[in-house]
């Protein structure tokens, strides 16, 4: 019943699904038991690339539930990928122990820089992975629910939520910028040395993480979907189309919202825990608001209100964007500004909604 | 109001996080034995200087079937705003028995309170079936939590079936709401209302842009809702409200004219300048 | 030089500014070229004696005895160059080559210019420091400071003044200075004269006299009085004396303070005016037409872009460049807007998050467009003249003029704008549109022509915020986007669709911003802005000045 309801009726859902599953499979293999000289061997370049792709699609789906669900447009999702990112960070640089530069047991490299005396309180703590974890999840949700509950209670919707969220990211883009803060400054957290005693720098580590990506984005994927198919989904789709309606039904649109909304800030969280140990660094222009605005155009590109839309779409767009820098670096904000553009006139339910039009074409 | 109040009423958690919050099931606290349901009295709203209502005062008894008539302007939507809880008034009070203060209860409140409302523009969500357009109204608990686990009971089914047969939309119930007729909408609209099973019914213009067939049933529909539920209907099409009021109440200028049987209203001076005059 | 600098829009503007902000009279001297053939054919020589051209070429040679004898006969003369070729020569930096005649250049950091007619020199002419030495120096010295204080520029005299303070005024140059009080005109010079006349008489053996001067002190804003009356209030042996040099200095501070809270007031309007001409042309976009413009900011850029294509188009119109640029940038960014409605907006009209993206895509292609066409760095744009300098006021208080045209000129936008919308029936035609489409297009206005206009005329708004913002910030790709996310928040706070409460928000905001900087820090003030804004919405969703009513309601 339950698979049926998550799985079955979803094709498009189960093919990306199927999809991830065979890659998180076939990757590793390729990687680790493959000599480099054989055909079929995968780079370690690709390995965390394709990882990469896979945090982000987790990150897409997040943006969708939000966006394309509740019809709720953040662009401050960057600030809780971020986030989360930062919490995995601070464990990993904890992780460090005497191994920085500058050897002190317990002090990050840029707080001897700074001439620190002591760790500051908020570092207590990050060198339990749970413990990190939990503020991964914790902190974002916080953050969310404090935001959320001050926006939607006041009523705040549309654009002027989606201006406020750009704002709280750029706030803490700026407050992040600051070496006071104790988070690295300018530089963030970068030289990572291992995660739970594996060497960063092994290819089976980022073999794990990459499996572990592709785990989190299909359990992401099935909470998203026991969501919107259970009765709170479509509560939360008529809030979208209807919120009024929905309000004198009886339901207390706020609340769907905000927890829609930290639920979703959780997910982008978890997203960005995974993907720091893979590039190994992460630092305040992950704040920035272009980035935000990013994620949206994935959905927008992938098909908003379909969850595999947002998965296409973040693998698309970001291959595209890989492609685009390596070759030719000049043309990349061209497309991606005439992708913005192009999606939002002509292709309203991106390339999903292309499909289904071809398919429905040839059905008649 | 103090600003420790006003503090107090800022910060009150239960304005989002639906888990502190009482379950607001009236129906146990409702009390109509005085006869009334609905007591709407001495209120004022204005914006901007100018009164859409102006000392209100109206009664509606449990079960009756209530026609409010009045010119453009006379402040009937403004009426089922404060009633609904959409638009706090400048002044008076709304009780809905002899003890529940509906100022004081937010819309969710006072929709799942039983107190339904029909827009004079259709409000149906128009990308799903009509099923699950009444699914959605369902009586049930309508917390976040809930409705993340819990499917329909099937008494509630049974309650669904029921309302689209009354509603005449059993053909209808897999169709997508958005390309149902206007007339079939707007029923679709009041069904949704009955499978909250809601006290009082607020109907703002039920049959207008209906043909002649579709305003027949309309008239059938609301005449066999009464008794059950309180029907208050705010319309424009007199021979629809002669067939289907015994009380009518005209509204001008944002207070009461006139209040009795059609026949009462149309032979008063007052009311005939008011349509007429000038 | 170009002729028509000497009809410089500066003096115009001095003088309208001076009557805006009615402050002491406050002479202006930008004509010292101009003012030479007078003073040359005064001076020009029937006699056998050597013109003071001669003289001062006859500075370059000869043995340092003859030099001193030179200056002896130059100090005769009376020739406004003498003040600075003296000056320059006192520090070192009066210059010659070996040419018959000789080129005489005074340095001035990096610049050298020739001492007699004053052109701008090259570099190239082999010039050498004139040697002096310090007995020639002491000569000099007396010399200079007299004739300093005659300069006709009022910030040389009162340079000149506070040298004297700093070097300690005695009998002597105390009687120079009483006897030049009686001929100053500016009033900054004089309380600078009155300084350094208290200063002296503070070293008197009389009481009495010390008291008075003490007393004349504590109204002195010169750094050199306080560190004086601190002299006294630490170390006199008379406790009477000492009590008084302390009430002076607390005197001295609590004005200090006053000016300073004056300045930081200053600056905050102009950070405002800043935000004004920023948020000004989404007040339009946003505010009236309620279209998201995200490509805001590209427009302003385009705008300061514009201002330095003026610039490499016409080298020789500097002083003229940014005049020419306010059109040129209206009607460039104008017409950009145009082309963005015509082409994405007009087909997004009620979806406003599709606007939302399609405006920012459009702004990244813009962005990348002009990093592609001229390159990713910043340009130099140059600031005319008349725009730079500082209007000194008092010592502790003295204004940028490029902020003060910036916050005139934010305003005069403001005003304009104001015109256009309630005056014209362009304006008339917009706000009719903004209200109800159908109805209007019902009386036959013809609402897409008049969408067009409108975000023309918001475009062009940015384009000339542009303008000014080049003379404050760096022209680059990326200006836009510095100021995009404050001029949204501008227009929130102010309230959508009301230009009053844009101008309000505009201005409390930079003060905001500007009396949280000391204690927060520049990029902490900013995070508390942000977070006051957030809480403000919670307050009031709908800004400072709500559009009320039943139609705000939907």
């Amino acid at each position: 019943m339950l698979t049926q309801r998550l799985l079955l009726s979803d094709r498009g859902g189960m093919l990306v699904l199927g999809l991830v599953v065979l890659m998180a499979i076939i990757v590793p293999i390729c990687n680790l038991a493959l000599p480099s000289s054989s055909p079929f061997y995968i780079s370690n370049f690709t390995v965390g690339l394709l990882g990469k792709f896979l945090c982000f699609a987790l990150l897409a789906l997040s943006v969708d539930l939000i966006w394309g669900y509740a019809g709720i447009l953040s662009l401050g999702h960057g600030a809780f990928f971020t986030l989360g990112g930062y919490g995995m960070g601070m464990y990993l640089m904890r992780q460090i122990g005497d191994r920085g530069v500058y050897g002190h047991p317990e002090l990050m490299d840029f707080m001897v820089v700074l001439n620190w005396e002591e760790l500051p309180w908020y570092w207590q703590g990050f060198d339990m992975f749970w413990f990190a974890m939990l503020m991964v999840l914790l902190v974002p949700g916080l953050l969310a629910l404090a935001f959320g509950w001050l926006a939607f209670r006041s009523r705040v919707t549309g654009v002027y939520f989606a201006i406020i969220t750009q704002a709280l990211t750029y706030a803490l883009m700026l407050a992040f910028f600051r070496n006071e803060m104790g988070f690295g400054g300018n530089n963030g957290l970068n030289d990572f040395k291992e995660i739970l005693g594996f060497d960063l720098a092994e290819k089976a580590t980022r073999a794990g993480l990459f499996v572990a990506s592709a785990i989190s984005l299909v359990l992401g994927y099935l909470a998203c979907r026991y969501i919107v198919t259970s009765r709170a989904g479509r509560v939360i789709v008529s809030i979208r189309d209807a919120e009024s309606r929905t309000r004198f039904c009886g339901y207390q649109v706020e609340s769907y919202k905000l927890w829609l909304f930290v639920f979703s800030a959780m997910l982008a969280a978890v997203a960005g825990a995974l993907y720091v140990p893979q590039v190994g660094i992460i630092n305040p222009g992950e704040f920035a608001p272009l980035n935000s605005i990013e994620m949206v155009v994935w959905v927008a590109t992938g098909g908003r209100g379909t969850l595999f839309g947002a998965i296409v779409g973040a693998f698309s767009v970001n291959y595209a964007k890989t492609f685009f820098t390596t070759y030719s670096p000049e043309t990349w904000l061209f497309i991606l500004g005439g992708l913005f553009v192009l999606v939002t006139l002509l292709l309203p339910n991106g390339i999903v909604g292309l499909f289904d039009r071809f398919r429905r074409k040839g059905d008649k | 109001m103090n600003p420790l109040n006003r503090l107090r009423e800022t910060w009150r958690p239960d304005q989002v996080f639906d888990i502190v919050q009482p379950a607001p099931t009236f129906d146990k606290s409702l009390d109509t034995k005085h006869g009334p349901i609905l007591y709407v009295e001495d209120i004022s709203v204005s914006f901007d200087g100018f009164k859409a209502l102006n000392n209100l005062n109206l009664y509606i008894d449990d079960g009756e079937l209530r026609c409010i008539i009045g010119p453009n302007g006379a402040g009937k939507t403004t009426m089922m705003d404060v009633i609904t809880g959409k638009t706090k008034p400048d002044s008076g009070s709304v009780y809905f028995g002899q003890r529940i203060n509906l100022l004081k209860l937010s819309e969710h409140e006072i929709a799942r309170g039983g107190i339904g409302r029909k827009f004079q523009k259709p409000t149906i969500f128009e990308a799903l079936p009509v099923f699950e357009n009444l699914e959605l109204a369902t009586a049930s608990n309508k917390r976040v939590w809930y409705t993340l686990n819990h499917h329909l009971s099937g008494e509630q089914r049974d309650r669904i079936d029921e309302v689209l047969t009354q509603i005449g939309l059993t053909a209808h119930f897999n169709q997508e709401a958005g390309a149902l007729s206007h007339g079939q909408k707007q029923w679709l609209e009041i069904g949704m209302l009955l499978v909250q099973n809601p006290r009082v019914l607020l109907v703002d213009e039920p049959v207008a842009g209906m043909t002649g067939e579709e305003v027949e049933h309309t008239a059938e529909l609301l005449i066999s809702l009464k008794g059950r539920h309180s029907v208050i209907v705010v319309e424009h099409d007199m021979a629809f409200v002669r067939s289907i009021a015994n009380k009518v109440t005209v509204l001008h200028q944002g207070s009461v004219l006139a209040e009795g049987s059609m026949d009462q209203v149309q032979s008063d001076p007052r009311v005939v300048e008011v349509y007429l005059g000038e | 030089m170009n002729p028509l600098c000497r009809i410089t829009p500066r003096h115009t503007l001095h003088a309208l500014l001076l009557w805006l902000i009615c402050l002491s009279p406050l002479q202006v001297s930008a004509q010292t070229p101009e003012s030479e053939p007078d003073a040359q054919s005064a001076a020009a020589p029937t006699t056998a004696q050597p013109s003071f051209e001669q003289l001062v070429q006859q500075l370059a040679g000869g043995s340092l005895r003859e030099r001193a004898a030179t200056v002896k006969q130059l100090s005769s003369q009376r020739d406004e160059r003498l003040a600075d070729i003296f000056n320059a020569l006192v520090a070192g930096d009066l210059l010659a080559n070996k040419e018959k005649p000789p080129t005489i250049a005074i340095r001035e950091g990096e610049k050298l210019t020739d001492a007699l007619t004053g052109t701008d020199l090259t570099g190239t002419e082999r010039l050498r420091r004139i040697p002096v030495n310090n007995g020639l120096r002491t000569q000099l010295r007396g010399q200079v400071a007299q004739l300093n204080l005659s300069h006709p520029n009022t910030d040389k005299r009162y340079a000149a003044v506070q040298r004297f303070i700093r070097d300690g005024v005695d009998e002597e140059t105390a009687s120079l200075l009483r006897a030049h009080q009686e001929v100053e005109e500016s009033g900054r010079v004089q309380d600078a004269i009155t300084t350094a006349l208290a200063v002296f008489q503070l070293q008197s053996g009389d009481r009495e006299i010390r008291l008075a001067a003490i007393d004349e002190l504590s109204g002195s804003l010169e750094q050199e009085a306080r560190n004086a009356l601190r002299g006294i209030a630490e170390n006199d042996a008379d406790a009477e004396l000492r009590a008084a040099a302390t009430e002076a200095i607390e005197s001295i501070q609590g004005r200090i303070s006053f000016y300073r809270f004056v300045e930081n007031l200053f600056f905050g309007l102009s950070l405002g005016s800043v935000l004004l001409l920023a948020a000004i042309g989404l007040a339009i976009t946003f505010g009236v037409m309620g279209v998201i413009n995200m490509a805001h900011g590209e427009l302003i850029m385009i705008g300061a872009y514009t201002t330095w294509g003026v610039q490499v188009l016409f080298p020789d119109l500097i002083e003229w460049s940014l005049l020419i640029a306010v059109p040129a940038a209206f009607l460039i960014t104008a017409l950009v807007g145009i082309a963005i409605e015509r082409g994405v907006i007009r087909f997004l009209y009620g979806r406003p998050l599709e606007t939302l993206l399609a405006t920012f895509g459009l702004s990244l292609v813009l962005q990348q467009a002009v990093r592609t066409l001229f390159s990713p760095l910043n340009r130099s744009v140059s600031s005319p003249e008349w725009i730079s300098g500082a209007l000194n006021i008092n010592p502790v208080l003295s204004i940028t003029y490029t902020r003060l045209y910036i916050l005139i000129f934010g305003l005069m936008v403001f005003f304009a704008l104001m015109l256009v919308m309630k005056r014209t029936t362009l304006g008339l035609k917009v706000r009719a549109v903004s209200q109800n489409r159908a109805m209007a297009r019902a009386v036959g206005v013809r609402s897409s022509w008049v969408d067009a206009l409108t975000f023309g005329l918001g475009s062009g708004v940015a384009g000339v915020a542009g303008v000014a913002l080049s003379q404050l910030t760096n022209v680059g790709p990326n200006l836009g986007q510095a100021y995009i996310i404050d001029s949204f928040m501008v227009v929130v706070f102010g309230g959508v669709g009301n230009l009053w409460g844009t101008l309000v928000s505009a201005m409390s905001l930079g003060l905001i911003n500007n009396f949280l900087e000391p204690y927060a820090g520049a990029m902490l003030a900013k995070v508390l802005v942000l977070i006051m804004l957030i809480l403000f919405i919670q307050k009031k969703p709908k800004g400072l000045f709500p559009q009320k009513g039943r139609a705000a309601a939907d």
